[in-house]
């Protein structure tokens, strides 16, 4: 599907998509600034201070009710990190005007509702509220500590803190409990403002309407946003592994053991390291699958992550404790394999078919074209779907073995219960 | 084959049953690259004890999803992999009362369904691989074990109902998956998988004849005998026990409060009890209600806080938590307010404001071709049709959702489960 993208002013950018096909619209208000560790808990609270209400619908009561009277159009906001860059921001969808019942028009009001909650906040003497503040640090250290409640999110993430430890890469999304605890209104305030003037603005439309439309409904609703020199992301920094990988076992009450594991990738061929990644761990066909589940029975779920930008291979696996050390050195005698050229036509065929199904299916979803356009323009790695394929029609199987061989192990980590339990 | 328009929402829908029994439904999708195929049985984790060839059998819990699991085994290989070598995203999953398998895929379509159609349809496991997949599920079990989202809804379950299988994990338990033997496999099989019992539906931009020729050659043609199964005794509104409190390791506490309703038999009643109740869920206690706002400005919940009205086999609740760390308190505000408005009656320009997020809403989730097949399968086997929402919406009136609350949403019916940290939580 075409997409075009227009700058409409200096910093700001829409990304349009014209599909009539949905029966739906989808607005997206992102600011894009490079991760920085001091700017993380900021990042993750302002959005959830933001949401909670504006100067014309200052509480949550009435910012639902506006929202429930244009058709139960959504209003969620992101926190998003894309390659070493941390995306803040607003989506809303909505169904299409062809689809209210009263004929009415839903794409500007949205807009302007859009606008509102990024610059017309709830104040109360010059700052945020203060009751709003207060409660959404609450929740988001709440959502931090939460974390640690879906132990395979857990491991992934404790992994890439371990390996990416002084690089943005492994800033926590959401900051950290004490940098969330420590932020003031005011300190907030000003984060806010300073964002707002120098944040990359990146808009996103998908629906019925057309160009101008779009265009013109989001210029309105962005008027206040102030004018000035705009921060563009940063490309993210590779680094290589260290001389021997780190080992790292944590404990804790929990059923079932999950393996994390890391490499990074010495090499700029990503098209081959995705095809890479599929056949050794990235779908249901894969080395991983076939053989650390299907063959050994170790586990119910072995998959690998491709981090293009970044260059990482990841591993996440649940295993029995006492399989730790059969499941680990299975998942390296799999990457091996890959890395020797050891697999099949059928293997790499299979791989690219789910990838290049997995590009053309991308224009059936507004979802996943407003996060792959936001990736895009955060990490600034453009290609269009035509591109892609055609990058991915050309992969040998020679590329695919040698993106494998630049793979380096970096770090394992193992999240193993408090006891070696009698049915384990 | 039937063509049903339904102008209100922009769709259309071609249904056509087969001689053998099968339904076959198309939900055209112009413009959309993927075609999205749903094969599904109604036959599900609560379907443990059913009557075949006039004997009643009870199987162990688990069985429909192990079956699940070991369908893709083909005698050539693995289905799994056939699909996935030609581009398709294969996958199934077992509910309360069905189990489905599906694919997704852009190119090779009617190869791909006839696949899907193959393996479904033609059990084959043998000793060694039912013994192997154990292992695979024993994990699968364990990490839903370790979910603390799936604890509090299950323990809610079983303090609701007293013998109703929904208060019976879908996957069982590590120890109930001992028994499962090949022999139980190919019998659930026979009795579950015949087309009678099942739908086919296809969403996306395909011919309905090539779906349906695809049905009639590949699928067998003999009917399959009806199935009674037994959902226990059937139950009053009061559960089975008020409380279940479990520790886990989490950081924050969770619960989940619920009320037992009185179950409604198959049929377009049940479709309407379900939006009535989704209703009466939102004015109680949605986004927008003060009851939210009020709880959320008091620290009292977070953005996790929600709440539902499920429909299963021989029973029906309404449901409501999140993390919370004064559940009782939020419970016990939760009923008040439900009281405040059964006595009072709902806002008028207040329900119509939910009833047009809920258009809205149900309006945004047919963007999901899985969300449409399952409406279709739900629809198909329970006896309604839910393309007909915007209708139906106009059926319901204020003092409906004002009768449901005040029956409904009190203490005799009422029963908690709640997850505690361990240690008071760690970092």
């Amino acid at each position: 599907m075409q997409t075009i993208r227009k700058e409409l002013s200096p910093g700001v950018f829409l990304n349009y998509i014209p599909a009539a096909k949905f029966k739906t619209g989808l607005i997206s208000v992102q600011l894009v600034t490079p991760m920085s560790d001091a700017g993380a808990a900021s990042g993750a609270l302002l959005p959830a201070v933001l949401r909670r209400g504006t100067a014309r619908y200052p509480d949550m009561r009435a910012l639902s009710g506006a929202l429930d009277l244009l058709y139960g159009a959504g209003l969620s906001y992101t926190v998003r990190k894309k390659g070493e860059n941390q995306c803040l921001g607003f989506l809303s969808g909505f169904i299409d005007d062809a689809y209210a019942p009263g004929g009415e028009r839903l794409l500007e009001p949205i807009a302007a509702l859009l606008g509102e909650v990024l610059l017309a906040p709830a104040q109360s003497g010059g700052v945020f509220r203060p009751e709003y503040v207060a409660g959404e640090k609450d929740n988001l250290i709440d959502a931090i500590r939460s974390i640690l409640d879906d132990k395979r999110d857990y491991a992934d993430k404790r992994l890439i803190e371990e390996m990416c430890r002084g690089e943005r890469y492994g800033i926590p999304r959401l900051g950290t409990e004490e940098q969330v605890a420590a932020l003031e209104n005011g300190a907030l305030w000003d984060f806010y403002q300073n964002l707002l003037s120098t944040a990359r603005i990146e808009l996103f439309y998908c629906g019925a309407a057309e160009l101008a439309r779009a265009e013109d409904a989001l210029t309105r609703a962005l008027e206040a946003l102030p004018r000035g020199e705009r921060v563009s992301p940063v490309a993210t920094e590779r680094r290589a592994a260290p001389a021997e990988p780190r080992y790292l076992t944590e404990t804790m009450d929990v059923a079932q053991g999950k393996l994390s594991m890391g490499w990074r990738a010495a090499t700029d061929d990503a098209h081959a390291m995705m095809l890479a990644n599929l056949i050794f761990g990235g779908y249901s066909n894969s080395k991983l699958f076939l053989n650390v589940r299907e063959k050994l029975s170790l586990c119910y779920y072995a998959s690998s992550g491709y981090h293009r930008s970044k260059g990482l291979v990841t591993v996440s696996s649940g295993v029995e404790f006492a399989d730790y050390e059969r499941a680990r050195d299975e998942i390296l005698a799999q990457l091996d394999c890959v890395r020797l050229g050891d697999f099949e036509p059928w293997e790499l065929e299979g791989a690219r078919s789910v990838l290049v199904s997995a590009v053309r299916t991308r224009e059936d979803s507004a979802g996943r074209m407003e996060e792959n356009l936001i990736g895009q323009a955060a990490t600034g790695l453009w290609e269009t779907e035509e591109e892609m394929i055609e990058n991915l029609a050309a992969v040998t199987p020679e590329r695919v073995a040698a993106a494998a061989g630049s793979l380096t192990l970096d770090t394992v980590y193992f999240l193993k219960g408090e006891e070696e339990s009698a049915d384990a | 084959m039937l063509k049903t328009e339904y102008p209100r929402i922009g769709e259309t829908v071609l249904t056509e049953t087969l001689p053998n029994g099968l339904r076959v439904t198309v939900v055209p999708k112009p413009g959309f690259r993927k075609r999205y195929a749903f094969f599904v049985t109604r036959y599900g984790g609560m379907d443990m004890r059913f009557r075949l060839g006039g004997v009643w059998h009870d199987t162990p819990a688990g069985i429909a999803h192990y079956l699940e699991h070991k369908m893709f085994d083909t005698a050539d290989g693995n289905a799994m992999q056939a699909l996935s070598q030609l581009g398709a995203e294969p996958n199934a999953f077992t509910a309360n009362s069905m189990t489905a398998y599906y694919f997704d895929c852009t190119e090779h379509f009617d190869e791909c369904l006839r696949i899907l159609l193959g393996f479904v349809s033609t059990p084959y496991f043998t000793q060694e691989s039912v013994d192997k997949e154990r292992g695979i599920i024993a994990q699968e079990i364990r990490m839903t074990e370790d979910t603390p989202d799936w604890r509090v809804y299950k323990n809610l379950l079983g303090c609701l109902y007293r013998s109703n299988p929904a208060r019976v994990p879908i996957a069982g338990t590590v120890e109930s998956i001992q028994e499962i033997t090949p022999e139980t496999l190919y019998a659930c099989h026979e009795a579950f998988y015949a087309p009678s019992n099942m739908m086919l539906c296809v969403v996306g931009d395909v011919d309905f004849e090539t779906v349906a020729a695809a049905a009639r050659e590949v699928l067998p043609e003999r009917r399959g005998e009806d199935i009674a199964r037994d959902y226990g005794a059937r139950e009053d509104t009061t559960p089975h026990s008020p409380a279940a409190t479990q520790s886990m390791e989490i950081a924050t506490p969770q619960f989940l409060v619920g009320f037992k309703c009185p179950a409604t038999e198959n049929g377009a009643e049940l479709f309407r009890q379900s939006l009535i109740g989704e209703l009466a869920c939102d004015i109680l206690l949605g986004d927008s209600s003060p009851l939210y706002m009020r709880l959320y400005d008091e620290g009292l919940i977070n953005g996790s806080f929600g709440g539902d009205f499920d429909q299963l086999p021989g029973a029906a609740y309404l449901y409501a938590g999140g993390e919370c760390k004064e559940p009782e308190r939020v419970a016990r505000a939760v009923m008040d307010e439900a009281a405040r408005l059964g006595s009072e009656g709902v806002d008028e320009t207040f329900y119509r404001q939910i009833r047009r997020a809920n258009f809205g809403a149900t309006l945004r989730s047919l963007n999901s071709f899985e969300n449409i097949a399952v409406g279709m399968a739900d629809g198909y086997f329970r006896g309604f049709d839910s393309y007909r929402f915007p209708e139906v919406y106009e059926s319901i009136s204020k003092s409906d959702v004002e009768a449901f609350l005040r029956e409904n949403v009190v203490d005799a019916r009422r029963a908690m489960s709640m997850l505690t940290p361990v240690k008071g939580g760690r970092a």
